[in-house]
């Protein structure tokens, strides 16, 4: 939250009380601007907070703990899927989301545990691509569990999933009070950003606690943060574990709200989207990975609004459609942040712990 | 038996291709020490390049002959390739030497993108044919083991030109400038040696072997697209952790290893999981291999032997 | 005198090279025990090896009467054991106040659950956390900068910061590898005047040092290792006069 409130242009360096209402103001209103500019909008800005809640799953592994994980939309798929299993017509079975959403999240945590345990060991680049080879390997068995046991429903996904329902109150329905009708949308947006504000407390508090400050110490020098009795295998498995649970969150979340899983979503260009998002954020910085997912989700639909119109009035047909836009602009981003701005658009700053806590006799 | 021997000679086939591509990614690593995520790309530049070439040469003239339209094609394609990887090496690698650890390996996956990407508008997303000219016609040299001549083409061609890059990097000057500059940057840079100039090069020559893998590639399979790189450049990566990165003799015995491993298994997964599991499942086998390799036998099957570093 | 620490023959080989063969040595609580030996003598090998950064090939080490983990840093460092390196590594990105507090990590324990809630137990621990770190920076002398980021500090506070660092986990043994390297000789009669006063505070130190002069005039005893090998053990003035030593330092010519 402070952090965000730092990172507020003119503002948070001068004000952060001041900041800290525009942030929040900005985030409650926020879906009733875009509803002015169609629906479509708050659904992205919906789909903006699920990339946030993996941005910062993500850069709590990548920017905390220097762990580059290259599979990491697994865990998403984990979750999404586990939502899938229990809550749709496929089994049949249709249990509560505050049964699902701990279940999808503690099967990616686990996930987390059984990959993290044995190659936790290996050195940056080697582990990057064995998370990828992992990631690879779950969206493989999601493309072809539907034979000799149809299990995933195969290449088609599983269709129809229940909504979120919180305690008899379902938010795929307008919500209806007195003459005002509240849309869908709406109510998954306040519901998806009470979530990212959670998560957001619970990183930001990890980060400044002893927990984050072995993070970062690992991530510095991993010999000298052995040398001061740090455990940093149980580290590794921890931020793994812990960024796994996020993305099993965000994925039974992304599950209800679509409505429908299928192994496409889950493709590496997803792990190497929320990459891309922590990276141009700003690796190790909270600010970083929500603005990262923001810019990196809004822009690819405004290009989308404003450069499909823009090529048919120019060229008469279009040249690059949405979708290799995306991607362009992805790719892009990656590679100019780390040639131009290798801390990201918010750098993080050098501080894990709060000195102000210091007794006032003691500093002297 | 006949089946096993079979599987074992498809495998050769694959194999000798990953070896090819696994040469390129042992060369920079040796050299660098990076994963040049954006390797497996190049072979895609390289296969969609000579289809470009060749198809429209058949438009121009349709009677010449296949094989000098494959070689004209093959040329085409090596000097693309090496554009690419020069340019890569210039604009996104150089200024990243001496970055921390993660940043080059962030630029090559987002480079390996760009590339997908900037073959997708060029040549779109959808599937071409490759026109085979070397035939596909099976022969069948021994009862009920085929092989066409292609495939022949593609394993007497990746042994000619690893032997030939082999004896490059063990007996010419060159060959010693790249082994120096695998030691060390410094060093062979007191000695005399361009370093700059030996690791654009290192980039060119992995990145011409990867065009003619990309070739061989599209000619035994007939299709080419712009995501074609993406799986056989992880496998070629696999193949070179297998046999020992920055060891060229490690690469192409990886790469072998590999195809050969893949392609029995992908023939008898189903009997081993009591057909659970069937042959879509083939992909896993090289990831499994890569986790089990890089686990437990990081220097993999011929160790790091720093002198064979290239 | 009560034994800290006992190496019984210790040995360590890499390949073919041996660099450390049968080394036995006795630290007393509470003295300034000296590790010293030409280049290559085997005496960082002897600290990687105790610290639990290599697993020794034989022999084995008794801390405190109770044998120490081998391989497992961590829980040497839980056990009384902190190092500092010989060529210094701090946490670059952080500020030298918080080099100190994470230093003192192992001595925390703070879950999950109290991180989440920041409980009172969480808070109260962090603040001690804190006000130990700021105290440990005032008696190493440099808390005027336990904002400043590590990186920024100069050669001498940096040796300082760590040598805080290390005692953040609150060890029994003190073990410094060539505090001095690099040092004027003002800084150098500083280090030694913190030296005695942590020994003075009742930590044990070890000491890997190459300045003779510092060496002598701080430690109690003093080993020396030539070719990973014990070639003598006593007091200064002893070891000194001890032929095998003169000839290991003045390169006698019977290794050749």
């Amino acid at each position: 939250m402070d952090q965000l409130a730092e990172a507020v242009p003119y503002l948070g360096k001068r004000n952060l009380k001041a900041a800290r209402w525009v942030v929040i103001i900005i985030a409650l209103v926020a879906p009733i601007i875009a509803m002015m500019f169609g629906r479509t909008w708050v659904r992205i800005l919906d789909f903006a907070l699920l990339y946030m809640m993996l941005a910062l799953g993500l850069n709590l592994v990548v920017g905390f703990a220097g762990l580059l994980d290259l599979g990491y939309i697994a865990f998403y798929a984990v979750g999404a899927y586990t939502w899938a299993f229990l809550a749709s017509p496929h089994f049949g079975v249709h249990w509560p989301f505050w049964a699902i959403l701990p279940l999808g999240a503690g099967f990616a945590a686990m996930a987390g545990i059984i990959l993290g345990f044995p190659v936790l060991r290996l050195r940056g680049d080697y582990l990057a691509i064995v998370t990828l080879g992992f990631g690879e390997i779950v969206r493989i068995f999601m493309n072809n569990l539907n034979y000799p046991v149809n299990i995933t429903n195969g290449p088609q996904g599983i269709n129809a999933l229940d909504s979120m329902n919180l305690f008899g109150w379902d938010l795929a329905r307008n919500l209806t009070i007195g003459d005002v009708q509240i849309h869908s949308l709406y109510l998954y947006y306040y519901f998806f950003l009470l979530c990212v504000a959670g998560s957001i407390m619970f990183i930001q508090r990890m980060q400044i606690s002893r927990i984050g400050r072995a993070w970062a110490a690992m991530r510095d020098d991993e010999l000298a943060a052995k040398a001061i009795g740090i455990n940093t295998r149980n580290l590794k498995l921890l931020a793994f574990s812990l960024g796994a649970t996020f993305g099993g969150v965000a994925g039974g979340l992304f599950g209800s709200f679509q409505g429908f899983v299928s192994p496409e979503s889950f493709s590496l260009m997803e792990s190497i989207a929320v990459l891309t998002m922590v990276v141009f954020g700003g690796m190790g910085n909270i600010a970083g990975a929500v603005v990262g997912a923001l810019a990196l989700t809004a822009l690819p639909e405004i290009l989308r609004n404003i450069a499909v119109p823009l090529q048919e009035t120019l060229f008469g047909h279009v040249l690059l459609d949405p979708e290799v836009l995306r991607m362009l602009l992805l790719s892009l981003a990656m590679i100019l942040m780390m040639l131009l701005r290798p801390g990201g658009l918010i750098p993080a700053h050098a501080r894990y712990s709060r000195p102000e806590l210091l007794g006032k006799g003691v500093r002297t | 038996m006949d089946t096993l021997l079979q599987q074992l000679l498809n495998g050769l086939v694959v194999g000798s291709v990953y070896a090819l591509v696994a040469l390129g990614y042992t060369m920079v690593y040796g050299i660098l020490g990076l994963i040049n995520f954006a390797h497996g790309e190049v072979l895609m530049v390289g296969a969609l390049t000579a289809l470009t070439v060749i198809t429209t040469l058949m438009g121009v003239s349709p009677d010449m002959p296949p094989l000098l339209l494959l070689g004209i094609g093959l040329l085409a394609a090596m000097v693309v390739c090496m554009i690419v990887a020069f340019l890569m090496e210039r604009l996104a690698y150089r200024k990243l030497r001496n970055a921390p650890r993660l940043a080059p390996l962030i630029t090559a996956i987002g480079v390996s993108f760009l590339l997908q990407t900037l073959a997708m508008i060029v040549w779109g997303r959808n599937y071409h044919t490759f026109p085979q000219l070397i035939s596909t016609t099976p022969m069948q040299p021994i009862e009920g083991v085929y092989i066409n001549p292609i495939q022949i083409t593609t394993i007497v061609a990746s042994a000619i030109i690893m032997v030939g890059l082999v004896l490059l990097v063990t007996r010419t000057k060159l060959g010693r400038a790249m082994r120096a500059t695998a030691e060390n940057h410094r060093v062979a840079s007191l000695m005399g040696v361009d370093v700059n100039k030996i690791i654009s090069l290192t980039f060119v020559l992995g990145a011409a072997l990867a065009a003619v893998a990309g070739v061989l590639f599209a000619s035994n399979y007939g299709i080419a697209h712009y995501a074609m790189g993406f799986m056989p450049g992880l496998k070629a990566f696999t193949a070179a952790v297998l046999g020992g990165i920055g060891n060229l003799g490690g690469a192409m015995l990886g790469g072998i290893v590999l195809g050969l491993v893949e392609a029995v298994g992908a023939g008898y997964i189903e009997h081993l999981t009591f057909g659970f599991l069937n042959s879509s499942y083939q992909d896993i086998f090289a990831f499994v291999i890569l986790g089990i390799v890089l686990i437990f036998r990081p220097t993999g099957l011929l160790g790091e032997r720093v002198s064979d570093r290239a | 005198m009560i034994k800290l620490l006992e190496a019984r023959n210790v040995g360590k080989r890499f390949g073919g090279l041996t660099a450390l063969s049968e080394v036995s040595l006795t630290i007393n609580k509470g003295e300034v025990y000296g590790l010293i030996g030409p280049n290559g003598a085997g005496k960082t090998t002897f600290f990687n090896v105790l610290t639990g950064a290599y697993i020794p090939d034989d022999g084995e080490f008794v801390f405190n009467g109770i044998e120490l983990p081998v391989g497992k840093p961590h829980l040497v460092v839980e056990a009384g054991i902190a190092r500092t390196f010989q060529n210094i590594r701090l946490f670059s990105q952080m500020s030298a106040l918080e080099n100190v507090m994470a230093g003192h990590h192992i001595r925390t324990k703070a879950n999950i659950w109290g991180i989440l809630t920041q409980n009172k137990h969480t808070r109260e621990e962090e603040r001690l956390t804190t006000e130990r770190a700021y105290e440990l920076l005032k008696y190493v002398g440099i808390e005027r900068f336990a904002d400043t980021i590590c990186k920024n500090l100069s050669y001498g506070d940096q040796r300082r910061l760590e040598i805080a660092r290390a005692l953040a986990t609150e060890p029994q043994l003190l073990a410094l590898d060539e505090p001095a390297a690099g040092m004027n000789a003002t800084e150098t009669s500083q280090l030694k005047v913190l030296i005695e006063q942590i020994r003075r505070d009742g930590v044990t130190v070890l000491l890997i040092e190459h300045d003779v002069k510092l060496v002598m005039g701080l430690c109690d005893r003093l080993s020396v290792l030539d070719f990973g090998k014990k070639i003598a053990e006593d007091v200064p003035a002893v070891v000194q006069k001890n032929e095998a030593v003169i000839n290991a330092y003045l390169g006698g010519g019977k290794h050749e």
